[in-house]
This record gives structure tokens, C-alpha cells and sequence, in this order.
């Protein structure tokens, strides 16, 4: 099994349109939306929810004021500034570390663990598996989340046998970016020829040479900018990343995605179509020397 | 007054509604600062090309362990929350990366050989922007997991007497959080696609938990998308500005071009948006009028 994960660094350049387009293309595989703080992937692909997890993780503190005596030793070693002058504790604030429950001298903080959000299997209509996932609003722990979406996508894998899987990944370079890639086998970058696009594409990159990862650059709406997508070119050069291919822009993939289908299926002739395909190709013939 | 400029959803153009709407504030002679809290992969720059004439590194506290003292208890390793902290024979071990800063093993270490050292997670770079803009902006280095402490950082160089527009993070989770944690009104930027909604929804919800003012832009509009216009209404949200889908904007937006510069014919979107952030402002200067007459 081989695992590639797409990522970009800039948001909305692409990934989950790609991603659902390849998943399309790949026939033996497993899809995992890793994006889980927003989770688009399973409005394309429409499958159906096998099974359901609970997601929990972390623990939330609460002040018991019946035993609470006010001492202020917990707003004291609190450093979220979670704690009201009435002790009363802000969840969104609480970034759970248990100071304020292991140093009450009353025990008045209780220290439980809470329900963060929830993730699924699925099937779409031609029996095909996917894992996504659902993180409870500004609910923390979204990392967590995201190793265990891919760890329930792999134990898929290995009952199901397939050759594939395709992992959707968040925009940034910060936490479920990295559980998104660690011990990942292949990386697709999906950018952009704008100056965002590009300064955000060196980041990830720097990210992938930090995980010693290899990886491909895809650019998407190539005929926005030409010098641009030249730059792009230039840096795979210098990063040592092979340039896969270019993506025109294409206005029908937001009509595609209002029918909650693939550009390949909304548009199967329209050049953004053809130039996706024939970058599944090249990605099939990079994953043997993988 | 700070107004959080965000989005859930990835690319919907909150960072060309936030630096246009500071553009276009400063070019009405208003005090105006821009704070780019999407450290990540932060953009503003592009639009504002700042000069940038103070670079403050950002730490976060990390634990350091005199191995003298230490007794390799493990108390430390026990209660620490986010497996930061590991007890070998005869040594305890700290992983910088996953420590959050909490400063529990301070306190539960019974030979206090534990204290507090520095490590440096990015940078917050300051200075003036085009047409006069204030600026700020936050980088995480990387490989570093924790935007968190920086975002909290950039914020704490926003200027007292400024409308102060904050660019956020996209996705809906604490970095967003803790972006609009003391916002005074929120503008959710999406796009009329099963995406945006989708993600929209959960910025809504967050950001009205939080219990925040939301309006909302409509970016990249191509004919009607009956879902949103019904989420909208239904749920009362009042939409400030609609723009269509252009490929002139996105051309001007790939080379870092301020959009109503470039197209002057933008500029009645922002007058809208802006009309709402002064209105705000002048009930905040009304109030403090009434407590401090």
C-alpha cells in the first residue's frame, strides 16, 4: 500500500477537487479526508457512513464551586487565562494541561475527558471506502483527529487490499499537516501561480525536506499567471520536486461542485479533465519507483 | 475595534477582503492596522508591501531539567497532558515540540529540579504598509505544530487607537479560535459552493458560541446558489458585500495587487463593509463618551 497525501500550503487552491478527481481514477483505494476542521471531501464523493466513531480526546477542566474556596491558586497557575474572577472555567480557553486540577488544594477541579468530535467510514455507490471525519466546533485535539482518521483508512486498507491510499490533507503547515504526512509515502502539492500560491508552496516544501518526504507539484489554475507558473517550475527544479503538470483555470469546477460531482464526471471533455488525467498517469508511473 | 476577517473554508478571499478594507479605511484617512494572525502562511505582505522596521522573536516556555536534582520520579512525565515529558533510568527527557507551555511540571516536580527556559517557535515583524497602513504580522517557523502562542503574540501588537483588521487562519478550529477570541465583530468570507456553505455553517456556529458578531461577504458569486441565500436568511446573517466570480480579480490577486486599485469598480464593495466597521466604531467612541464624559 502506498500513501499519498495532498497538501498546498494555501487554502483553496485545489486539493479536495484533485483529490476527489484522482480518487476517481485510482479504482483500488481508500480515501481519507484529513482536512477534518473542514471537511468538504465527502460532499464530492456521496458516500455512505458505514460505521461511526466517537472521537475522544483531551480532558476539560470544571470548578466544582460547592467545594471551590476561592483561594485563586488556579488562576494563578493557569497561563490560558481560562479561569473567571468567578471560577468558572472557559472551555474554549482551557487548553486542557490539568494545572488548575493537580494544584487545588480542594480538589474542587474535576479533569474528565470530552467527546472532540467524530469520524466515519463510508461507501459511495460503487462500493469504494472512504474515512472523513467531523472535529465538534472549536473543538482542540484536531491533530489526534487527523492520526486517527489515517489509522482507521489503513486498517481498511489491509482487510480490503488496496494498493492506494489517497489522503485529502489541511491547508497550513501547522499541526494536521504534520499528523497528515508523517510516515506518508508520497506528497502531491497543489498550488497556485499567484504570489500566495507560491510563497506558501516553498513552506510546505521546506515542511516535506523536514519529514524527508518526496513529492510532485500539480499547478492549478495554470493560465492565471504564466511568469508564476515559471517560478513554480524553477523551484521544483531547486527543491528537487518533479513538476507533474498544469491545471487551466477552469470556472466549471465550481458547477461541478454544486452537483456534488467530479470535474471528470460534470465535464469529462473540458481541458482541466484531460490535463487531470494525464496526471494520474504520471503519478501511477512515479508510485512504482516509490 | 478589531474586526476579524475569516473564513473556514480555505482560498475564499479573506485576505484580499482584509487588506483591501485596510486600503481603502486609510485612504478615508482613517487610523487603520493590519494584523496578519494566519501565521502559517502568512500573505498580507504581498498586497501592503510593509516596510518592516521591528522583528520581535516569539517563545513559548520550555521546560529544562537539571539531571542533578532530578530524581527520575516520573511525576513530571505522569501528569504532563501532552506526552512532553519521558523518564528514562536516570535522566527525563523533554520533547519541545509537543510541550504546550503549561508549566505543570514546575510546579508538581517535588525537588524543583525543573525550570523555565525559552524556545523560539517564529517571529512577529512590524512596520508601515502602502497608503499608510499599519502592519503586523506573525511567521511560525517550520516544522513547529503550534500556531496558538504566536497568534496570541501578533495580537498583542495591535495599536490601542487603530480599527484593527485581523486576517485569521482558515479551518474552524483553535487557531480560528483563538484569532476572533477578542474580536469585536467577525466577517466570514465564503464562496456560494457545497464547500463554503458546508464550512460556513461551522464558523457560524463557532464564532457565535464565542458570542460574536457575524456578517457575512459573499466572494466569487456565479448566478444564484439557492442553499446559502436560505442559510443566510434563515439564520439572520447580514450580508455586507457580494462579489462576482472575475477573473480579472484573480489576475490582479496573483501578483499581489490591491483590487480596488487595480479595479476601481470594487471600491463600492468596500465602502459597503467599511460603512458597517465605522458605524461600529462610532457606537464604541458613543459608548466611551457615555462612561467617561
Amino acid at each position: 500500500m502506498k500513501e499519498i497525501v495532498v497538501i498546498s500550503g494555501k487554502g483553496g487552491t485545489g486539493k479536495t477537487s484533485f483529490t476527489a478527481a484522482m480518487s476517481e481514477l485510482f479504482s483500488d483505494r481508500v480515501v481519507a479526508d484529513c482536512d477534518v476542521d473542514a471537511a468538504n471531501l465527502n460532499l464530492v464523493l456521496n458516500a455512505e457512513i458505514m460505521e461511526s466513531f466517537d472521537f475522544i480526546s483531551g480532558r476539560r477542566a470544571a470548578i466544582d464551586l460547592t467545594k471551590c474556596v476561592a483561594c485563586g491558586r488556579c488562576r494563578e497557575v493557569c497561563r490560558y487565562e481560562a479561569i473567571s474572577t468567578d471560577y468558572v472555567v472557559d472551555g474554549f480557553s482551557c487548553e486542557g494541561c490539568g494545572a488548575c486540577h493537580f494544584l487545588c488544594p480542594t480538589g474542587a477541579v474535576s479533569f474528565d475527558e470530552t467527546l472532540c468530535g467524530h469520524y466515519y467510514t463510508g461507501k459511495n455507490s460503487n462500493g469504494q471506502d472512504s474515512v472523513f471525519a467531523e472535529l465538534l466546533p472549536g473543538a482542540e485535539n484536531s491533530g489526534k483527529l487527523v492520526t486517527a482518521v489515517r489509522k482507521k483508512a489503513k486498517e481498511i486498507n489491509e482487510s480490503a487490499g488496496h494498493a492506494i491510499m489517497l489522503t485529502d490533507g489541511p491547508p497550513g503547515i501547522g499541526c494536521t499537516v504534520i499528523a497528515s504526512l508523517t510516515g506518508a509515502n508520497f506528497i502531491v502539492f497543489v498550488t497556485e501561480p499567484t504570489v500566495s500560491g507560491v510563497h506558501d508552496l516553498k513552506r510546505v516544501m521546506e515542511l516535506a525536506h523536514f519529514f524527508k518526504l518526496n513529492g510532485a507539484v500539480v499547478i492549478n489554475k495554470a493560465d492565471l499567471n504564466p511568469a508564476f507558473c515559471e517560478d513554480i517550475g524553477k523551484l521544483c527544479n531547486e527543491r528537487g520536486f518533479e513538476l507533474f503538470g498544469s491545471i487551466p483555470y477552469e470556472p466549471q469546477i465550481s458547477q461541478a461542485q454544486r452537483q456534488a460531482k467530479t470535474i471528470l464526471a460534470y465535464a469529462p471533455e473540458c481541458s482541466a479533465s484531460a490535463a487531470i488525467r494525464e496526471i494520474h498517469q504520471k503519478l501511477v508511473k512515479r508510485l512504482e519507483t516509490v | 475595534m478589531k474586526i476579524a476577517i475569516a473564513s473556514g473554508k480555505g482560498g475564499t478571499g479573506k485576505t484580499t477582503v482584509a487588506v483591501n478594507l485596510a486600503w481603502y479605511l486609510a485612504d478615508r484617512s482613517r487610523k487603520v492596522q493590519y494584523i496578519d494572525c494566519d501565521v502559517e502562511e502568512p500573505n498580507g505582505h504581498f498586497f501592503l508591501s510593509p516596510y518592516l522596521n521591528e522583528r520581535v522573536e516569539a517563545s513559548v516556555m520550555l521546560p529544562v531539567v537539571d539531571q542533578q536534582k532530578c530524581t527520575s520520579c516520573g511525576e513530571c512525565a505522569q501528569k504532563c497532558q501532552f506526552n512532553a515529558i519521558a523518564r528514562l533510568p536516570g535522566n527525563t527527557l523533554i520533547f519541545p515540540e509537543l510541550c504546550h507551555g503549561c508549566g505543570l511540571c514546575l510546579h508538581v516536580c517535588p525537588t524543583s529540579a525543573i525550570s523555565e527556559g525559552e524556545r523560539s517557535i517564529g517571529y512577529v515583524e512590524t512596520g508601515m504598509g502602502w497608503g499608510g497602513v499599519q502592519f503586523a504580522h506573525g511567521v511560525l517557523n517550520v516544522g513547529e505544530p503550534m500556531p496558538n502562542p504566536l497568534i496570541r503574540q501578533v495580537k498583542q501588537h495591535g495599536l490601542e487607537d487603530h480599527i484593527r483588521i485581523i486576517d485569521a487562519p482558515p479551518g474552524t478550529s483553535c487557531p480560528f479560535v483563538e484569532t476572533i477570541s477578542d474580536a469585536d465583530l467577525v466577517i466570514l468570507v465564503t464562496e456560494p459552493t457545497p464547500f463554503g456553505l458546508h464550512d460556513l455553517k461551522i464558523s457560524v456556529e463557532v464564532a457565535q458560541a464565542r458570542g460574536k458578531q457575524v456578517c457575512v461577504v459573499v466572494n466569487r458569486e456565479n448566478g444564484p446558489f439557492t442553499p446559502l441565500n436560505e442559510y443566510l436568511a434563515v439564520n439572520g446573517l447580514r450580508v455586507l458585500a457580494r462579489l462576482s466570480e472575475d477573473r480579472r480579480v484573480a489576475e490582479a490577486y496573483s501578483t499581489g495587487e490591491i483590487l480596488v486599485q487595480a479595479l476601481p469598480e470594487y471600491a463600492a464593495h468596500f465602502a459597503a463593509i467599511a460603512d458597517e466597521v465605522l458605524s461600529l466604531t462610532a457606537a464604541e467612541k458613543y459608548r466611551s463618551l457615555e462612561v467617561h464624559p
